[in-house]
């Protein structure tokens, strides 16, 4: 196409479409400055900055128990793993050690937390690329999540369960069961999400092959996550970095080495499966004991920097505090995932269509708070 | 029910009559179909669909339509504003003009012109113009990207239409659909048609989805791509001329389904002894709907399952799949009409 119009007398411009930050595909405030020639992609520069609430900021204002419950607005949907990434730092700082029960409902917690997100966002990944059907399948199956985390700590999307040195309560007596039924039923419906999305041709179509990222390119950009992993770069911090109650059970890391959208998809599928396999292994062997250690009501870290990573559905969630000494951090920074996976659109859309666009773009999996903090 | 309309002897104030029926009639079936839309994709998302306004819900698009109705019609400042204004009404007449040629039973034939389906794929290729009028003059740049894209699959796609009802018309030996109709009495056309017939029908299947511009072949409004297409910056009534036409436009790819592939309101051959037809021919109608609303349900099931196809995908499966097949399709059904090989009940 490109040779057909550099030969012609025809002139051809490039022209500027604004995305969003009102957008269908964008999902939420995100703004894409698109330089098109006709239907193919020239150039893309996320513009940010529609959701920044300064939370980092807050952060210095605040104590360590609040500040838990403001990363619960960041990545939503991986909230209880937010929430423990930072609960995780305090705890390593003050060199305080949970008991196992809270390790393990926590890891439990956790997991489901990565199955309700990757629910979601197969049901949007079908709806990018006009498959509205998926989007209600999803959401089905990510409400039966929501009604066990409702049951035993009152919230349903920012859960604020976790605190420093422990958990706020402990689990319903309902928890054991239910999570037992949703495994169950979960199992019969991944089959059921590949029935209908993953074997069309229509998809495998739009998916095979586009918005290719090269393992080098993964490391260099800073991707993480799924992302990553879909590009052959193994970093499940869970296994390389193992907190919580994750050094006591075994499940494979979902590789693939292709590096298309369709490898980042299989990815995420495949996590859902090894999630479950991990709820399994610790759902029939919660410890007995306390839910929590008790902590001082004004926790003062020791003077020096502390860093903790978390694996959220996303990625690599990183909590650096630098402490003084007081009650609050002097500093606290969040390396988001997302942040760094949205730094490389550009570099996987360019040359493709509008619509690779869309699916590759939804293959990231964006929540835009998580990058704007 | 039963209208005995010839158009010789219509006066003129016979004619507007009729119109007006058929105006009357079809603006409120479109508004069912739309209905009908909304519970079908609540069936396949596990929803219950709109239940609140009227029983089951069927008054809920009349409430929708006669909100949009009241909305005020704004528009971009500037935008071309005859062009703007014009474009809706290319849609919705071409849609109901196309309404004009289809026998409902025997007597119930508005215009029964002897060159019926070429009238239908003439008329139906003047909507594409509303729709390149209204992206192009409405100055928005998602609009125009819409417009152009409506542009380059209903032209491709009209060929597909086109040449797998021509490899029908030759079964037939006529284009007037009455006597399509009275040719299918010895039998449905797929059935008479066998291996030809069923593969024109899917290619027009297709087709016909995609000459509609409905998912997987939404290209042209594309949610997650570019917002609402074409559509964009119409509101109010104006909207809901282009939604209509889409509801009705379906339904008249169905139906001409119904009629070139299915018997028309011809009862299933198994039925003619009963003898029921005779008695009481105003059951055309019922076979007719049945058939067309068989369909169009075919269609809604597409568009709830499938992904969409990228643009490129879309011309790749018309001209280097579809056109060929096509072709090939009218060659092998002139030889079995030219051998005899048809199968006549």
């Amino acid at each position: 196409m490109d040779t057909n119009i550099a030969n012609s007398n025809l002139k051809s411009e490039d022209y500027f479409i604004n995305m969003g930050p009102q957008h269908p595909a964008t999902h939420g405030v995100l703004r894409l400055l698109l330089t098109i020639d006709g239907e193919i992609i020239k150039k893309v520069e996320p513009d940010l900055g529609y959701i920044h609430r300064s939370i980092e900021k807050m952060c210095e204002r605040d104590s360590y128990q609040q500040i838990v419950h403001l990363t619960d607005r960041m990545d939503y949907l991986s909230s209880h793993i937010n929430n423990e990434a930072v609960c995780l730092t305090v705890e390593n700082a003050l060199q305080l050690e949970v008991p196992e029960r809270v390790k393990v409902i926590r890891t439990i917690i956790g997991e489901l937390t990565r199955i309700a997100s990757h629910c979601l966002w197969w049901g949007v990944m079908g709806m990018d690329v006009g498959a509205l059907t998926t989007y209600f399948y999803g959401f089905r199956d990510r409400e039966m999540i929501n009604d066990i985390f409702e049951e035993t700590c009152g919230a349903r999307l920012t859960m604020n369960y976790n605190i420093p040195g422990g958990l706020m309560f402990d689990i319903h007596p309902n928890f054991v069961k239910r999570t037992k039924d949703f495994v169950a039923h979960f199992k019969t419906k991944i089959p059921e999400y590949d029935k209908l999305l993953t074997g069309n041709v229509i998809f495998q179509k739009r998916m095979k092959g586009v918005g290719i990222l090269s393992k080098e390119d993964a490391i260099s950009f800073g991707a993480s996550g799924p992302v990553a992993r879909g590009s052959g770069y193994s970093c499940d911090v869970r296994k390389y970095h193992s907190y919580s109650a994750l050094d006591k059970v075994t499940f494979n890391e979902a590789l693939k080495t292709e590096g298309d959208s369709l490898a980042r998809y299989e990815v995420r599928i495949q996590e859902m499966w090894e999630s479950l396999s991990i709820i399994e292994q610790l759902i029939d062997n919660i410890p007995e004991g306390e839910h929590k250690v008790a902590t001082n009501a004004v926790i003062k870290l020791p003077k020096g920097e502390f860093y903790q990573k978390v694996e959220t559905a996303r990625g690599e969630l990183g909590v650096f505090i630098n402490s003084t000494g007081t009650k609050n951090p002097y500093r606290l920074k969040f390396r988001s995932p997302g942040f760094s996976n949205l730094s490389l659109l550009n570099h996987i859309a360019v040359g493709g269509k509008i619509g690779d666009l869309v699916a590759s773009m939804a293959t990231l999996d964006l929540v835009i708070p998580d990058i704007d903090r | 029910m039963i209208l005995s309309i010839n158009i010789v002897e219509n006066n003129m104030l016979n004619m507007l009559l009729i119109a007006a029926i058929y105006l009357g009639i079809f603006s409120v079936a479109g508004l069912f179909l739309v209905l009908l839309e909304r519970k079908v994709a609540a069936w396949f998302q596990l929803r219950l669909g709109p239940n609140r306004v009227g029983p089951w819900g069927l008054l809920q698009t009349m409430a929708d339509a006669l909100k949009l109705v009241s909305k005020e019609l704004t528009g971009t400042v500037k935008a071309d504003k005859f062009l703007y204004n014009l474009a809706p009404y290319f849609v919705i007449i071409s849609s109901l003009m196309a309404l004009a040629v289809f026998p409902f039973t025997q007597e119930f034939q508005a215009f029964d012109i002897n060159i019926g389906i070429f009238f239908l794929i003439a008329i139906s290729s003047i909507g594409v113009i509303g729709i390149l009028l209204g992206g192009w003059a409405s100055n928005n740049k998602f609009a125009l990207i819409g417009a152009m894209r409506s542009g380059v699959q209903t032209i491709s796609y009209e060929l597909s239409v086109g040449l797998s009802l021509v490899t029908m018309v030759l079964l037939t030996g006529t284009l007037q659909l009455s006597e399509i109709i009275e040719v299918q009495k010895n039998g449905w056309l797929i059935v008479q048609g066998h291996i030809p017939a069923i593969i024109a029908f899917m290619i027009y299947m297709i087709a016909g989805t995609a000459e509609t511009n409905r998912a997987p072949f939404d290209m042209v409004e594309a949610e997650s791509e570019l917002g609402a297409g074409f559509h964009t910056e119409y509101s109010g009534m104006k909207f809901a001329y282009f939604f209509l036409a889409e509801f009705i436009n379906m339904f008249i790819i169905a139906a001409i389904a119904a009629t070139v592939f299915f018997g028309g309101w011809l009862e299933p051959a198994w039925l003619t002894p009963l003898g029921i037809a005779e008695v009481f021919p105003a059951i055309g109608v019922f076979w007719f709907l049945g058939k067309t609303f068989a369909l169009v349900f075919l269609m809604m099931w597409f568009r709830w399952t499938f992904p969409r196809l990228r643009v490129d995908q879309l011309l790749t499966l018309e001209w280097k799949y579809l056109l060929p097949l096509n072709l090939l399709n009218i060659v092998l059904m002139a030889l079995i009409v030219w051998l005899g090989l048809t199968i006549q009940i």
